[in-house]
């Protein structure tokens, strides 16, 4: 292989990748965000923190020792570069920002496992200061060994919920209450689907048990109404399982809805893209291999439609092997390697039916949208609110969400739509009339994230045809 | 509504530390103020664990807190007092930094 292989994001689904890449002799180039690898799963904290893996992963240390005992194995032999965000990419190149400078690479293989975000819904008062996404509560515990606050509500709904509760009150913070939006009866009618993964069914149904022998409130079939507060919060107002409001005094609130992929990268390549109903989302087309689309372009971990950690792994080594298989470094495929791309992929499979499982057993809601008022903020970037959006689309007729973009400016701040694209969708879905696949999706522009100008002027060196 | 219209309020931290206490403290400024943070604090935990917000918004001048702690919100875009913009959640705090985050009212834009 003359080029390297260019594997962007060091979570699960990257380290197995690289792992796989460096196991037929290929050094990859691993290019990752985060200070030290992990994704946000097996986030690891500071060097001078000492707080053991048990303490930080719980269940999954085992698992996040595997993965280090990994990485260290390939480390010297791969090109390893942390903090390094690509901010830009196209056909046969990739500009990277690290340590305030930008470099380019050329690219003729990828595999993107650029992971997840937090799915979030908005709801009046969620820009104050004390509201933190559900990802967040718990990276500020795992990486900083912190609670959001002194009095902190958990809401939402996702596994994560009860994982991050649980996590919380054995570190000694002080949870008033688990608040899930879905209902028990959901969680009951997802049962079957679950029982794909027992282990994990058992270890969800262990946090709650464990949380209400502690007294710690769990309760179900809730929604939030608003947060109170003038330059913080100071209470969680909420419709309760019976419909009556109810407000809750709090400093912090943990809120999200589940995952959704981050997808600018596949976007950006110009990877095709189709929607998905259980996602609620477009999701970059792949093959049960990882392959996109694009030729020598594969798709690894939650990035291209949430899966979770274990698939993460298991998907980061089935597209790293399509990979060597494509650019034909393994010519004689062995028994043992076909074996192992059928274990993968019925291991894969099974996590599917899991995952149809927890939609069902976690539905994001989809009713928040008629109980709305306008001054809600949607875009926390630039502020826009919820009537803003309304009106935009009635005044222009507007049918697709790029277009809602241009003339109310909702995904056009430096989040380029993180936060409010999927709620922009739902709510021009809602409006005009029309299914949520219709409305189309937002598109990635670079830089993906915000880099200094002086850097964007620095790389950009513009090519004029016929003088390459 | 203990603090509602408390001016106060605004100020007490936002994060409270529940374990890794013993480390080497940290040197800084907020505003002027000089603050103590610990050597693995990233600047949004270094500034959330002394007060209740990293900065306020362009546009209403809302005070804010950061809300993904990943660097993907983007909500938590800060400045040193030499001009230089940070991500408070994606840097580590450093000895003898001057944070700023009172800066601007907003343009209240109606």
């Amino acid at each position: 292989m003359n080029e390297a292989p260019i594997i962007i994001g060091a979570g699960p689904a990257g380290i197995r990748a690289a792992q796989t890449l460096v196991k037929y002799g290929v050094r990859p180039i691993i290019l990752d965000e985060g200070i030290r690898w992990g994704g946000q799963i097996y986030r690891q904290q500071p060097e001078n923190f000492k707080r053991t893996n048990e303490q930080l992963y719980g269940f999954d240390a085992k698992k996040s020792e595997e993965l280090s005992t990994a990485f260290a194995r390939l480390i010297d032999k791969a090109d390893y570069r942390p903090e390094s965000l690509v901010w830009n990419i196209e056909q046969t190149r990739l500009d990277i920002f690290h340590s305030g400078r930008s470099t380019t690479l050329n690219w003729k293989s990828l595999i993107v496992a650029s992971g997840a975000t937090d799915r979030i819904l908005p709801f009046p008062g969620w820009t104050l200061p004390g509201i933190f996404a559900m990802g967040a509560t718990q990276v500020a515990l795992k990486y900083q060994a912190c609670a959001i606050g002194e009095k902190v509500i958990l809401a939402g709904t996702g596994p994560l919920l009860y994982l991050v509760a649980y996590q919380y009150v054995k570190a000694g913070a002080n949870v008033l209450a688990v608040l899930d939006t879905a209902h028990l009866s959901d969680q009951i009618k997802a049962l079957p689907g679950l029982m794909n993964q027992p282990k994990q069914l058992a270890r969800g149904m262990y946090y709650v048990g464990w949380l209400m022998t502690k007294g710690i409130k769990v309760r179900r079939g809730i929604r939030i109404v608003r947060a109170e507060g003038q330059h913080r919060l100071c209470a969680l107002v909420i419709q309760n399982e019976r419909g009556d409001q109810e407000t809750l005094e709090c400093d912090a609130v943990g809120v999200g809805y589940a995952l959704r992929s981050e997808t600018q990268i596949a976007d950006m390549l110009g990877c095709e893209f189709k929607f998905d109903s259980l996602q609620r989302a477009h999701i970059p087309v792949k093959d049960v291999a990882g392959r996109s689309s694009l030729k020598g372009v594969y798709l690894a971990g939650d990035g291209a439609g949430i899966m979770g950690a274990d698939a993460a792994e298991l998907s980061g080594e089935r597209s790293a092997l399509a990979l060597l298989i494509d650019q034909g470094v393994c010519h004689d495929i062995s028994k043992s390697t076909l074996s192992r791309i059928k274990q993968i992929e019925r291991g894969l499979q099974r996590i599917g039916r899991f995952r149809v499982g927890l939609e069902t057993a976690f539905p994001c809601p989809n009713d928040w949208i008629q109980k709305m008022s306008g001054d809600t903020i949607v875009c926390r970037c630039e502020e826009i609110t919820f009537g803003e959006i309304r009106d935009a689309i009635s005044e222009s007729d507007i049918r697709e969400v790029n277009r809602l973009k241009a003339f109310s400016r909702v995904g056009m701040g430096r989040c380029q739509g993180r936060m409010c694209g999927q709620s922009a969708a739902e709510i021009l879905a809602h409006f005009s009339k029309q299914a949520l696949s219709e409305v189309g999706r937002l598109r990635g522009q670079p830089p993906l994230k915000p880099v200094p100008a002086h850097v964007l002027a620095e790389a950009w060196v513009p090519t004029l045809k016929g003088t390459e | 509504m203990s603090h509602l219209n408390d001016p106060q309020a605004a100020e007490r931290p936002q994060f409270r530390r529940l374990q890794e206490k013993n480390r080497l403290v940290i040197n800084f400024f907020i505003d002027g103020q000089a603050c103590q943070a610990l050597l693995g604090d990233t600047v949004l935990t270094a500034v959330l664990t002394c007060q209740g917000a990293i900065r306020k918004t362009e546009f209403s001048g809302q005070k804010r807190a950061g809300f993904c702690l990943m660097g993907a919100c983007q909500d938590c875009w800060t400045q040193l007092e030499s001009g230089e913009r940070l991500r408070a959640c994606s840097t580590m705090i450093e000895q003898g930094m001057h944070i700023v985050t009172n800066l601007g009212d907003g343009d209240k834009y109606e």
